[in-house]
This record gives structure tokens, C-alpha cells and sequence, in this order.
């Protein structure tokens, strides 16, 4: 019986036909536990799709698609839930629940999935907040946060259950580099201090370069390249080597 | 030419398919639990205790003006003691169910189909399903179940308001005592034909918090889907709401003979 460790996200020669083209086309590739992946690529090339393929958000058309020991790709709606109790998502737009307030989005997940009473919730929640410097907002709602304060809340949800692969969707999109700065330091706080497992969507290379270890670069549904920064700065491909002199701040 | 009608009749049918498939889902999961209590009295009053005012106040004006038309008809021929019997019987039988059912296609099915369509284009229902939540359930079943506890007790209340804006009407025509109105009104009001009318709104409310909901759900990106959203949940609940109603007035007088 082997007691290898499964790797976190495998994709078993994946494609996704939308609107009559290829997103992703027979893709194939596997992350391993606590490894920070940076998926790189120009607009349309299939990233996000990527993502929300990992989360059972969207199927395949074909190939198979694995989180640690199970299918995403046939599970049933049980199965999934308990997959994606496994999974945080951070999106691009935070997606906040906005009719409830700060403290209560960070508590929805621990409300749908844990026995914890109501003072047990209320210490997680206001720790969750304290890891991304929102402790004091806890009763805001989310109209009156700002795009940076937003992505953090959304962080500190998708973190909520401790779960041990978090998927980032565009992290630095839409903030100042200041602000976005700030982002890529939270994750690399996740990836160094508790082992968690980051697939990061991105076309903003120094945050890539910040925060994954290895980047792969997505060019018309398949792998371009992958490695770590210094192996796509040595690509000979003249789309990567471009790609990663870029500054893009997504 | 032929062609392109080919195509918008099988992308209709398609839709009308799909609806169909929503609808059936939303049946089954309601006896289903894990029950969303929460949700459901959210739900309840978002979108029946804050319809309230609205129903009451349009029953009222509609109890009126049907009195003044009754009267200038009774007049003619005397029967103007008629006027509290045959405004109840008409609210009761069908003005007030449908006139309700009308006015909360507005009110809720505009409600329904804009919030779920922005949640959709701002990846709200995507979220609910990353932690794990089935976003039909929560969602849509929790809505469809307060519009069915909803609507009978909104279109009483319309029914209610309706008699009372005749007895208003009546009183300053007539000088009609409000206990000589009231007894007129009730006299031919027996549960047979209060129940079977007053009941068919819950089919109402499923189709409002159903098409709704579908319309919600499958909206395209952008702030330009949930305005289009908002306007086809009223369009499309209020024409189902009325084709539906021939089918179920023609239910009720099968199955209560008496109503007939």
C-alpha cells in the first residue's frame, strides 16, 4: 500500500469547449501539497476556467480533474461539498455576500460546516479578521469597504475552515500596487507559515514572482511553460520571455 | 429566413424547457430537508410582511371603485342592497387573487429576478458554492417556500382591505352602517368559495419565485443582465400567472362544484 502523498490539484489531459473554441485543450499538469503555483497568461487563455474547474464551478468536456484523492470531475453533490470544504476561493472580485455584514461573511462557512457555538464563531471570526488587519470593521457591510478591504475580507473567508489548498483568482486586479503589495504578503504568510497550497491566477508578474514558486504559463489552453521565475526568464519561447519582462499590473 | 425561425423556436423551446427543469427541481427539493429556517422567515419578511402595505393600500382603492361601478349598475335596477354581497363575492372569487397575484409579480418578481441576477454577475452564487452551500437551495427553495406561505395570507389581506374601501365607498353613498355592511358582504361567503380561490395563489407565488429565480439565475454579465433580469421576471410571471389562473378557475369549479 503506498503512503505517498497524493498531490494537492491533478488535471488528467482536461478540455473545456466554450462558445465553440478550446479553453483549455487537454491539459495536464499536478501541484503538489504546500507548493505556491502562479498561473500565468495572457486574457482568455483559460486560467480562470482552470480554477473554476478545480472547484466543480464548471465540467469539463473531457479528461478528469483530482483535489488530494478525489474526482471532482464525477462526484456527486455530497462529495463536492465536502471537496470544496477542502478548497478556499478567493475571488476576483472578492464576491462578498452583501446583504450580511463583514463578521458574518467570515462566519458563513464556519456556520455551514462546523458545530462551534456562537462565541466559538465570534473567535475565529474576529482572529480571521486580526490575520488580515480588518479586526475593527467587523461590522461593516461590504458597500462600505474599499476594492483592497474587500479582497481581504474575501481572504479571510475563503480561509475561515483552515482549508489546506486556497485558489486565488487575479489577486492584484483592480489595486494599487500599494494595495496589491499588501495581498501578496498575506499569501505568502499562508504559504510559509501554515503549509497552504496556493494556485494564484495572475497577469501581474512581480506578483507572481512574489508569491509562487513556480509559475506556469497558459498559452491557448495548454501548458506554455512551467518552472520556476528564473526557468521562464531563460525560456527560450519568445511569448514567455516577453511575458515575464512585462510589468503587467493585471 | 426559414432557417433563422428555426433557430428561435428550438432556442425557445429550449428555455421553456429549462424552465420547466427549474421548476420540477424546485418541487421536489421543497419536502426535502436540510431546511433553511433562517432563509425562509428572512424571505417572509422581505418579501410578504414588506408587501403588506402595498396589497392593503391597493385592496382598499380596489374595493372602492368596484363599489362605485357595482352601485351605478345595481342602481338601475334596485338592487343596491346587492352592493356588499356582490363586491365580496367578485373580490373573494377572483379580483383579489389575481389583482394580488398581479401586484406581487411586480413587487416580488422584480425583487427575485434583480438580486439573484447580481449575485450571479458578481460571483456571489459562485461563492455560495465554493464553501459548499447548494445555491438552488438556499437560494431559490427558501424564496419559493415564503411565496407560498405568502401569497394567501397577502391576498386575504387584500380581500380584507378590499371590503373595507367598499364599506367606505357604501357608507358615504348610502350612510350604510359598518355591521349591516359587513353581515351583507359575508352572507354568501362560505369556505368552498373562500379556501379553493384564496389557496390557487400559492400556485401564484411558485410561478413569481420560480421564473424569477430562473431568470435571476441565467443572467449574462453586467449591470445591463440584471436590469433585463428584473424586467422578464415581472414580464414573464405576470403572463404565466394569468394563462395559469384560466387553468386553475377551471380546476376549482371541477373539483367545488358549488362555486360554480
Amino acid at each position: 500500500m503506498s503512503t505517498e502523498t497524493p498531490p494537492a490539484v491533478r488535471f488528467d489531459h482536461v478540455t473545456t469547449v466554450l462558445g465553440g473554441r478550446a479553453v483549455l485543450d487537454d491539459l495536464s499538469f499536478e501541484v503538489a501539497a504546500g507548493e505556491s503555483l502562479c498561473i500565468l497568461g495572457r486574457s482568455g487563455t483559460g486560467k480562470s476556467v482552470t480554477l473554476k474547474t478545480i472547484m466543480g464551478l464548471m465540467s469539463p468536456d473531457a479528461g478528469r480533474v483530482f483535489v488530494e484523492d478525489d474526482e471532482v470531475t464525477d462526484a456527486d453533490r455530497d462529495t463536492l461539498s465536502d471537496i470544496r470544504q477542502r478548497l478556499g476561493f478567493l475571488f476576483q472580485n472578492a464576491a462578498l455576500f452583501d446583504s450580511i455584514s463583514v463578521g458574518e461573511n467570515v462566519a458563513f462557512p464556519l456556520r455551514r460546516h462546523t458545530d462551534c457555538d456562537s462565541r466559538e464563531i465570534a473567535e475565529i471570526v474576529e482572529a480571521k479578521l486580526a490575520q488580515v488587519g480588518l479586526e475593527a470593521d467587523i461590522d461593516k457591510m461590504p458597500a462600505e469597504l474599499s476594492g483592497g478591504m474587500r479582497k481581504r475580507v474575501g481572504l479571510a473567508r475563503a480561509m475561515a475552515l483552515d482549508p489546506p489548498i486556497l485558489l486565488v483568482d487575479e489577486p492584484s486586479a483592480g489595486l494599487d500596487p500599494i494595495t496589491a503589495d499588501e495581498i501578496d504578503d498575506l499569501l505568502c504568510v499562508l504559504r510559509d507559515e501554515h503549509d497552504t497550497t496556493l494556485i494564484v491566477v495572475t497577469h501581474n508578474i512581480p506578483s507572481a514572482r512574489k508569491v509562487g514558486r513556480r509559475l506556469m504559463m497558459l498559452h491557448e489552453g495548454r501548458v506554455l511553460a512551467d518552472g520556476s521565475a528564473e526557468d521562464l526568464d531563460r525560456s527560450d519561447d519568445p511569448m514567455v520571455r516577453a511575458f515575464m519582462r512585462s510589468e503587467g499590473s493585471g | 429566413m426559414a432557417g433563422k425561425v428555426r433557430s428561435a423556436v428550438s432556442s425557445w423551446l429550449s428555455q421553456v424547457g429549462d424552465l420547466a427543469g427549474f421548476a420540477a427541481r424546485a418541487v421536489r427539493d421543497i419536502p426535502r430537508p436540510p431546511y433553511e429556517f433562517g432563509e425562509i422567515l428572512r424571505h417572509l419578511y422581505e418579501l410578504g410582511a414588506r408587501s403588506a402595505p402595498l396589497v392593503a393600500v391597493s385592496g382598499l382603492a380596489v374595493g372602492v371603485v368596484l363599489s362605485m361601478h357595482t352601485r351605478a349598475t345595481l342602481e338601475r335596477f334596485g338592487a343596491e342592497s346587492m352592493i356588499p354581497a356582490g363586491l365580496a363575492m367578485a373580490l373573494i372569487r377572483e379580483t383579489g387573487p389575481l389583482t394580488a397575484g398581479l401586484l406581487l409579480a411586480g413587487r416580488i418578481g422584480a425583487g427575485i429576478g434583480a438580486e439573484l441576477a447580481a449575485m450571479r454577475v458578481t460571483e456571489q452564487i459562485d461563492a455560495l458554492e465554493a464553501i459548499g452551500v447548494d445555491s438552488f437551495r438556499f437560494l431559490v427553495v427558501t424564496r419559493v417556500i415564503a411565496c407560498l406561505i405568502a401569497f394567501p395570507l397577502l391576498t386575504t389581506i387584500l380581500n380584507f382591505a378590499g371590503i373595507f374601501g367598499g364599506f367606505l365607498a357604501e357608507t358615504l353613498a348610502s350612510g350604510m352602517s359598518f355591521q349591516l355592511y359587513m353581515q351583507r358582504a359575508f352572507a354568501m361567503i362560505d369556505f368552498p368559495t373562500f379556501l379553493p380561490s384564496t389557496l390557487k395563489t400559492m400556485a401564484f407565488g411558485f410561478i413569481i419565485a420560480t421564473a424569477s429565480s430562473f431568470l435571476g439565475f441565467r443572467a449574462d454579465q453586467g449591470t445591463e443582465g440584471v436590469g433585463r433580469a428584473s424586467t422578464q421576471s415581472v414580464v414573464l410571471s405576470s403572463v404565466l400567472l394569468i394563462v395559469v389562473n384560466v387553468l386553475l378557475v377551471q380546476l376549482i369549479f371541477v373539483l367545488f362544484p358549488t362555486v360554480r
